[in-house]
């Protein structure tokens, strides 16, 4: 059976909860259709809010909700709900200490056709610069709706950078996930891949896959909260392995490669590489081509993996 | 407009709605209905009214166009390239990683698009910054702009609605395609923009309100506005989502559909034989 498009998850959550939870309320800017919460907006219209295309308007107004006590989920795509509405983000939600719950959805090159200006590398990283948020990026239902649920009990505001259309299966149905906490998806000795987010876990594995025929032992690990970064973790491996891959579909600065990278020099300096996209825009195109042109890619992951192999053992004076 | 000139632009038009029905066709998926919503006034604009020369596309003192509702691209794609900006073979790369034709435009990858668009909002700022520019340099063209109307629900159309009557820009030229439709439904139970014609006069603005798909109406309130000396005009065009797709028009979801070039074989086919 197929799986459920991932807003279709986000929105079976949020109904479910909304059931015994009065506090919950959704808002969106002419994308309720595209975000999947019309039936949110159906089973309880004086709850659901579609201010237009108008994505400022409508995170302040989710502020104000929450300043009278509701847990406003407030979504557009990543290029919107990130550089459009992050002063809106910033100051009436998160300086004002309020629960305002803002949602990306289609992150990085996921915009596929949408092109350029709706594709955002960058929204996760500006994110992480707000002081107390969480950041996070579920890599599968099973994450999102558990973390969905994480959210609503945490007050403070959250970011979250939800892939939107199709799914993944990563996770068993009765997993648990705090924020925070990373996952260690498969065990290994040689390197640490560190992914986060659906297409991106994806490739990490295929990629563990591809270096286990090198005899390379990787262990692949879903970071889905960016901020706070689980320091514990990313040591424990690096410690364990000696060496380290991030991968995001989002640009290399600012979001996970940057969070490891800032764990690791400050506690335990390890070889490491950043697998995302460059320091550059979006363009259009189709799901491979996209990925293909920003190397985010099993078989760039695996390339990555091996040359900083190299590296570190020439570092070492040894051979591998 | 005499009816000879009338004629030929009408069928101008037609064969424009006819490519850009070909180019989304072709490629299965795309922002037919607001696309299809302009074409009648991007005719007259890039027809009769703009001193533009496709060989010099940058050419300093030009009439410009801001597509603000950068999604309907593909209707301003085949204009430029029926015009000559570039090849007509490129409508057939829409889309297409690595083309020079992307869903929304891009004055970086397009011979012939004067700005940038895609996040709503933000067109008539830059046709303030344009005029205002322009006016430094002596340069008196013209600078028109389109907007949406669900694009009417960002602050910033308002705050360069105000902008541009208080800089005084009669150069500025603006159209709202009121095609009574965005993407969650209608605008009126989305985000109500009524009164839309005293909202303009009220921000200063010397407003018309036509049939967005009748040519006449649409030349003359483009000369009307031409002729106005002190304020920016806006032009409320009353027009039809999809118009002219026997699959789009009338279809509330008409924003971004998927359909097979078959489909898009059969409309073309259907606008052929009406006359
Ligand atoms: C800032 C911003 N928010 C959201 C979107 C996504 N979006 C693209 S088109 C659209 C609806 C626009 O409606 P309208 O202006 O009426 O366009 P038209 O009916 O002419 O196609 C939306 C919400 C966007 N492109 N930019
Ligand atoms: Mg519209």
């Amino acid at each position: 059976m197929a799986l459920k498009d991932m807003r279709d998850i986000y929105n079976e959550t949020l109904m479910e909860m909304a059931e015994n939870d009065d506090r919950i309320v959704v808002l969106d800017a002419d994308l309720m259709s595209s975000n999947g919460t019309m039936p949110f907006k159906e089973r309880f219209p004086g709850r659901a809010f579609d201010v237009g295309v108008a994505e400022a308007d409508m995170v302040g107004i989710a502020a104000g909700l929450s300043s009278v006590g509701k847990i406003p989920f407030a979504a557009s795509f990543c290029s919107f709900a990130g550089r459009k509405t992050y002063d809106q983000f910033f100051i009436s939600a998160n300086y004002a200490h309020l629960n305002v719950k803002l949602v990306g959805t289609d992150p990085g090159v996921t915009a596929v056709f949408n092109g350029g200006t709706h594709m955002s590398f960058e929204d996760g990283g500006i994110m992480r610069n707000i002081p107390g948020l969480i950041v996070f990026e579920p890599a599968d239902g099973v994450a999102l709706r558990n973390l969905v649920k994480e959210a609503v009990e945490h007050y403070g505001s959250t970011y979250m950078r939800m892939h939107r259309k199709g799914n993944e299966r990563f996770y068993s149905e009765n997993e648990t996930f705090k924020f925070g906490k990373g996952k260690v998806l498969q065990d290994g000795t040689d390197i640490t891949i560190i992914a986060v987010g659906l297409i991106m876990l994806r490739e990490a594995m295929d990629a563990s896959e591809l270096l286990k025929k090198e005899n390379i032992s990787a262990a692949v690990i879903d970071m889905h909260t960016v901020k706070p970064v689980d320091r514990k973790l990313v040591l424990e491996y690096a410690r364990k392995t000696g060496a380290v891959v991030t991968c995001e579909n989002h640009q290399v600065n600012n979001y996970l490669g940057s969070a490891v990278a800032e764990v690791l020099s400050e506690s335990y300096p390890t070889l490491m590489t950043r697998v995302g996209v460059p320091d550059k825009f979006g363009e259009v195109g189709d799901l491979n081509y996209l990925k293909e042109r920003f190397g985010l890619t099993a078989s760039n992951i695996k390339g990555r993996a091996i040359e900083l192999l190299r590296n570190r053992d020439r570092l070492r004076g040894g051979q591998r | 407009m005499n009816n000879a000139e009338l004629v030929l632009l009408k069928r101008k038009a037609k064969e424009i709605r006819k490519l850009t029905i070909d180019q989304i066709g072709y490629l299965g998926v795309g922002h037919i209905g607001g696309s299809l919503s302009v074409v009648e006034v991007l005719t007259l604009l890039y027809y009769r009214h703009m001193r533009i020369d496709p060989a010099k596309p940058k050419k300093r003192d030009r009439d410009q166009l801001i597509l603000s509702k950068g999604h309907a691209g593909p209707a301003l794609y085949s204009i430029l390239a029926d015009k000559g900006y570039f090849p007509k073979e490129w409508l057939h790369t829409l889309n297409i990683g690595g083309t020079n034709l992307p869903s929304h435009c891009d004055m970086v990858r397009t011979p012939g698009i004067d700005m940038t668009t895609g996040s709503l909002g933000q067109g008539i700022s830059a046709a303030i910054g344009k005029a205002l520019g322009n006016k430094i340099d002596g340069i008196s063209s013209y600078i028109y702009v389109i907007i949406g109307d669900g694009e009417s629900n960002e602050g910033q159309i308002w705050e360069s609605a105000m902008a541009a009557a208080h800089f005084k820009l009669p150069q500025i030229i603006a159209f709202t395609d009121y095609n009574k439709l965005q993407i969650d439904g209608y605008t009126y139970d989305v985000m109500d923009l009524e009164d839309i014609t005293s909202k303009w006069l009220s921000f200063g603005w010397f407003v018309q309100r036509i049939d967005g798909h009748d040519m006449q109406a649409v030349d003359r309130a483009i000369v009307k506005a031409k002729d106005e000396k002190c304020r920016p005009s806006m032009i409320i065009l009353d027009t039809i989502k999809g118009k002219g797709a026997f699959f789009a028009e009338g279809v509330i979801t008409n924003h971004n559909m998927v359909f097979n070039y078959e489909t898009a074989v059969k409309a073309i086919k259907i606008l052929d034989k009406e006359e």
